[in-house]
């Protein structure tokens, strides 16, 4: 079953396509004397086109339950590892084709963005299939670093800065955490490798751990949650959602989420299973305070991307959910939440990119969507549906997610939290309603700006997107079936 | 008939009709809206014409679910769409089926913006409605149930009065708090049958400790829908702030969900937790019923005073379900259909009046009679029926609970009764203020009666109350069935004499007994037990002690 040892590049091929194209962008790109908003879109287009090659490659490839472990067993391909790769090939495309336009608009086309966006998304992809806890550094530090210029990439701004900077800083805390922790595994079971480690436990587990590897484990938790933005380490959410130009926060907000989410999912499931009595208690209080604060933080806010911000913590609580309750439905919960995620998250910030704030700046304010429904029929339709399916509404997909969640929770006897969940997610239901009664309850403002209500000119890409998206959400319990046996079936390798 | 899923055609008939008023994209002109009007009027007259058919294919004598259609829906979670109507939900789907059209008849003129929307919305309403009342899948039956807070927040929000904003959040909030405990509860009960199909729900024995549980999570949620009394404050508030229609599927329908799910899910299921409740359940009935009567006394507000009279004729509601006694249930859901016809042409008398004054205040209106003479009669004997006169369907449905209450507690049938006191008290009252009088407001001079629309909205609603006034046989004998089944296995779990037979139930359910919760690393449990009793048969027929109860284990 298990293929040791063996470098396989085969298995690689769509990071190599990705890595391969977005240097030669940035090649081009640095050899061409002047950066036009047209030559910014062809980068842009062909990155989208390399993202789907990859992306087609590696359905094409398909696992099928198979389980290879490759490059000196650093690298692991599976199952769910290719589901997850799936999600965030997909979501950086759709991110990439719907900033496209936004970018132009808020004069950001600097021909660095799309090779960045590549780039992430390589280090997105060697995270979740690190078999080791370097490969893993190497992977979160590929995505952090592309990240952090990212959100630096509107220098004029002081809040973008500000957001670049926070995030960098606080980014580079959460390295040393982890380094700290992976020092400690080292040090204490010999191995960076995850299955070096699973062994170990297995054997020491039975005569009591060393505290060592307790003290490791917590430390890398501790730095997971800062990349998935769990409380208490999610300061850095708000700020940077805010402050980093809306393209920008898009893309942070929907696919590192992912791989940061698939990758702690992993680390706790795989090596560190049989220490599930220890680490279960850990998580479930970050799931629960994470939900308590994105519920009831995001209430008076009146910025939607700082909205967005503490819903996203708060969303990441009911992924928590699902680690928490370290079972086959657990784990089938994250990578079902993850993936609906993923689509709302991507479609919201697709229709608020759609639409123009005051001045050339994307929305900014939730005031700034008033009576927008009289105006954008399509955007404001799309955006309730997102918003009720992320306040977990059925028949909308965010519902089947909570489904899946509280299912796990219940699974895993774990009531309380279950409680929790639900409770909170009536809070969070009104910050949600809010928008939809912004957008459709509230008249347009009498004396709106120039731009008030303008959309940026929606390109053929972003239009595939957003409908792609809002069909998904809207009709998923239609066909619900292939992301949920997709999920089964990435269950089912974890747990064999 | 068992070749055309009729059901399922009933159900999803409406979305065709939503279909067809979004491909209709035209320039958003006054055509377009008639256009829309029309297609959902049609759509939904259709629908009612397909709900009669089922009426007319349903077979009575028996209490097991017919017109099933069952498809596979999501294998994984052993999950399926699973729909099937008897005697108790026949009833609501007709009803349903009924007032969508009226209120779209109502609207005809009300509704002047985003009319399409508001003919997509309530298309929409139709399905979820007819879907919940019809759904035999525990998660099927969630997505009804939640999925009508959407379009209801939806239209008090966009087409609601001033204060609309307000009233749609507390409803949507309100509601939706309640049913999140009730989703708790059925993924539990999911784990405990393995998979969530209501009819083998329905039939499995729970442990009475966790009974108590399941049954408060289940009446978080019906409690609020219902409203009973401590949860009620959400109802003035939504019905004010509704428009006309709204108004109507809200005390109509949406009211009824909660009753429902007393007698589909909290008694059968939970006959332990239901009987150890039901002094509680008769205090908050009782109180529901005299105080809100009394808080009717005092409004100023037509809508509001109809809103707390809705609420009364709700706590003979679930005084009637908790009887648990042929006639007492029985009377429950006469009650309920009743309290549909009558508190919506109640909302829509008062709608009448709001389209043409454009105020709710009883003190605005005054001597109606001199100048709305055809108006005043069908008011009179809407009015008359609220309050329970002999020979209108309210009379059947209080009478028939108070019937059934008197043999399970005198005092609370005599408090009950004595409360239909005030209920004529604010009934005439708000009559005589409204309708008899000197025309003192100079605006009411030139009212015009009823026009052609209005009579034709009025006319079905008054012919429902009539006929099940004088002859409800048809609509007892629809439900005696189902409704004798649910109390022959109350009875059967609560005697004591039967305990053996529970004993059976317990020792079959132990040895039949799936691992339900999967343990890590083992072999995946896909939530589909491999062994279920597929069905236990209760001869009806039978008298008590020889029933003969049949469990059969079949192999999947």
């Amino acid at each position: 079953m298990i293929n040791f040892y063996a470098p396989d590049f085969k298995l690689i091929i769509p990071e190599l396509i990705l890595v391969t194209i977005s240097l030669g962008l940035l090649i081009a790109g640095a050899f061409r004397e002047k950066d036009s908003s047209a030559s910014f879109r062809i980068y842009g287009r062909i990155a989208i086109l390399s993202l789907i090659l990859a992306l087609f490659i590696l359905v094409f490839q398909g696992l099928s339950g198979a389980q290879w472990v490759t490059f000196q067993g650093q690298v692991i391909q599976d199952d769910a590892i290719y589901f997850a790769k799936i999600l965030i090939l997909a979501g950086s495309g759709a991110v990439l084709a719907i900033s496209l336009p936004s970018m132009v608009n808020e004069h950001l086309d600097s021909f660095e963005y799309s090779p960045l966006i590549l780039l992430a998304t390589v280090g997105m992809m060697l995270m979740v299939e690190a078999n080791d806890f370097m490969v893993l550094f190497v992977g979160m530090e590929m995505q952090g670093l592309c990240l952090y210029i990212l959100a630096a990439l509107n220098k004029t701004e002081e809040k973008s800065s500000e957001a670049a900077l926070k995030y960098f800083i606080l980014g580079a805390l959460s390295t040393c955490l982890y380094l700290y922790g992976v020092s400690l595994i080292y040090g204490f079971s010999g191995s960076t490798n995850f299955e070096i480690l699973e062994s170990v436990v297995r054997m020491e587990s039975a005569g009591g751990l060393s505290m060592g590897i307790f003290l490791g484990l917590t430390f890398i938790m501790a730095a997971l949650s800062f990349k998935v933005s769990a409380v208490p380490f999610h300061m850095w959410t708000p700020d940077v959602y805010q402050g980093c130009p809306t393209p920008i926060t898009a893309f942070i907000a929907a696919t590192p989420k992912i791989a940061a989410m698939v990758i702690f999912l992993r680390i706790m499931i795989k090596p560190c299973m049989l220490l599930y009595g220890e680490w279960q208690l850990v998580i479930v209080f970050i799931s629960f305070a994470s939900m308590v604060l994105g519920a009831f933080a995001a209430l008076r806010q009146t910025d939607i991307k700082r909205l967005l911000a503490y819903s996203a913590i708060g969303q990441m609580g009911y992924v928590l959910m699902g680690i928490a309750a370290g079972n086959d439905e657990g784990i089938q919960a994250v990578f079902v939440y993850l993936t609906l995620y993923l689509v709302m998250i991507i479609g919201i910030f697709g229709c608020l990119m759609c639409l123009r704030g005051k001045g050339q700046m994307g929305v900014q304010n939730i005031e700034d969507l008033s009576g927008i429904s009289k105006l954008h029929p399509k955007i404001a339709l799309s955006l309730a549906i997102f918003m009720f399916s992320l306040a977990g509404v059925p028949p909308l997909a965010g519902f089947f997610a909570k489904l899946y969640v509280l299912k796990a929770a219940l699974s895993a006897g774990l009531f309380s939290l279950a409680i929790a969940g639900v409770l909170t997610s009536v809070v969070a239901a009104y910050y949600y309603l809010k928008i939809v009664k912004v957008m459709y309850f509230d008249n347009v403002p009498e004396f709106p700006g120039a731009s008030y209500g303008q959309t940026v000119a929606i390109s053929i890409e972003m239009k595939i997107v957003l409908n792609l998206c809002a069909i998904i959400i809207f009709l998923f319990f239609v066909f619900p079936n292939p992301v949920l046996e997709m999920a089964q079936r990435a269950a089912f390798i974890f747990l064999r | 008939m068992a070749s055309i899923p009729l059901l399922t055609i009933t159900i999803f008939l409406p979305l065709l009709g939503v279909l067809a008023i979004m491909g209709n994209r035209g320039n958003g002109g006054l055509a377009f809206a008639s256009n829309a009007r029309w297609v959902a009027l049609w759509t939904s007259l259709v629908t009612l014409g397909l709900a009669l058919t089922l009426w007319g294919n349903f077979n009575p004598e028996t209490s097991d679910f017919q017109f099933q259609d069952k498809l596979q829906w999501m294998p994984v979670l052993n999950v399926s769409y699973h729909v099937g109507l008897d005697g108790i939900s026949l009833p609501f789907v007709l009803l349903s089926a009924l007032l969508i059209p009226i209120c779209i008849l109502a609207s005809w003129t009300a509704i002047q913006t985003r009319v399409a929307e508001f003919m997509v919305t309530f298309l929409v309403l139709e399905t979820l409605l007819i879907g919940l009342f019809s759904s035999l899948d525990f998660i099927l039956f969630y997505l009804f149930f939640e999925g009508v807070l959407i379009p209801m927040f939806l239209i008090i929000g966009i087409w609601g009065g001033p204060n609309r904003i307000y009233a749609a959040f507390k409803f949507f909030l309100y509601t939706f708090l309640g049913s999140v405990f009730m989703l708790l509860a059925i993924l539990y009960v999911y784990f405990e049958v393995g998979g969530s199909s209501i009819p083998l729900a329905l039939t499995t024995f729970f442990d009475p400790q966790v009974q108590t549980w399941l049954w408060l999570a289940f009446f978080a949620s019906f409690a609020v829908k219902i409203p009973m009394f401590p949860f009620h404050t959400w109802l003035p508030d939504a019905h004010v702030e509704a428009p006309t229609a709204g108004s109507v599927i809200l005390a109509g329908i949406l009211l009824k969900m909660g009753g429902y799910g007393l007698i589909r899910f909290s008694i059968p299921m939970f006959p332990e937790a239901s009987a150890y409740f039901t002094p509680m359940i008769f205090m908050l009935s009782i109180i529901a019923i005299i105080y809100t009567s009394l808080v009717a006394l005092v409004q100023v507000d037509m809508k509001k005073l109809i809103a707390y009279s809705s609420i009364a004729h709700m706590g003979f509601v679930t005084l009637g379900i908790f009887t648990i006694d042929a006639q007492g249930m029985q009377g429950a859901v006469t009650q309920m259909v009743s309290h549909g016809l009558i508190s919506s042409a109640l909302f829509l008398c008062v709608g009448v009046v709001y389209d043409r004054i454009h105020s709710r205040q009883i003190s605005d209106y005054g001597g109606l009679v001199h100048r709305m003479p055809r108006y005043a009669v069908f008011f009179m004997l809407f009015i008359l029926a609220s309050l329970g006169l002999p020979g209108t369907s309210g009379f059947v449905g209080e009478f028939l609970v108070l019937i059934g209450t008197y043999q399970v507690s005198t005092w609370a049938a005599a408090l009950a009764t004595i409360s239909m006191v005030f209920g004529a008290a604010y009934g005439l009252w708000l009559y005589r203020r409204v309708v008899f009088g000197i025309m003192v407001h100079p605006k009411l001079l030139s009212i015009p009666d009823l026009n052609w629309r209005e009579k034709i909205v009025f006319t079905p609603l008054l012919a429902g109350i009539l006929i099940l006034g004088i002859y409800p046989m048809p609509l007892l004998n629809l439900m005696g069935a189902s409704l004798s089944h649910i109390i022959d296995q109350y009875n059967i779990a609560m005697d004591p004499e039967a305990e053996g037979i529970i004993d059976k139930k317990k020792s079959l359910e132990i040895a039949l007994y799936m691992p339900r919760f999967s343990s890590f690393g083992g072999p995946a449990h896909r939530g589909s037990p491999s062994v279920t009793y597929k069905n236990m048969l209760v001869d009806l027929a039978a008298p008590v002690p020889t029933r003969i109860l049949e469990i059969r284990s079949v192999n999947e």
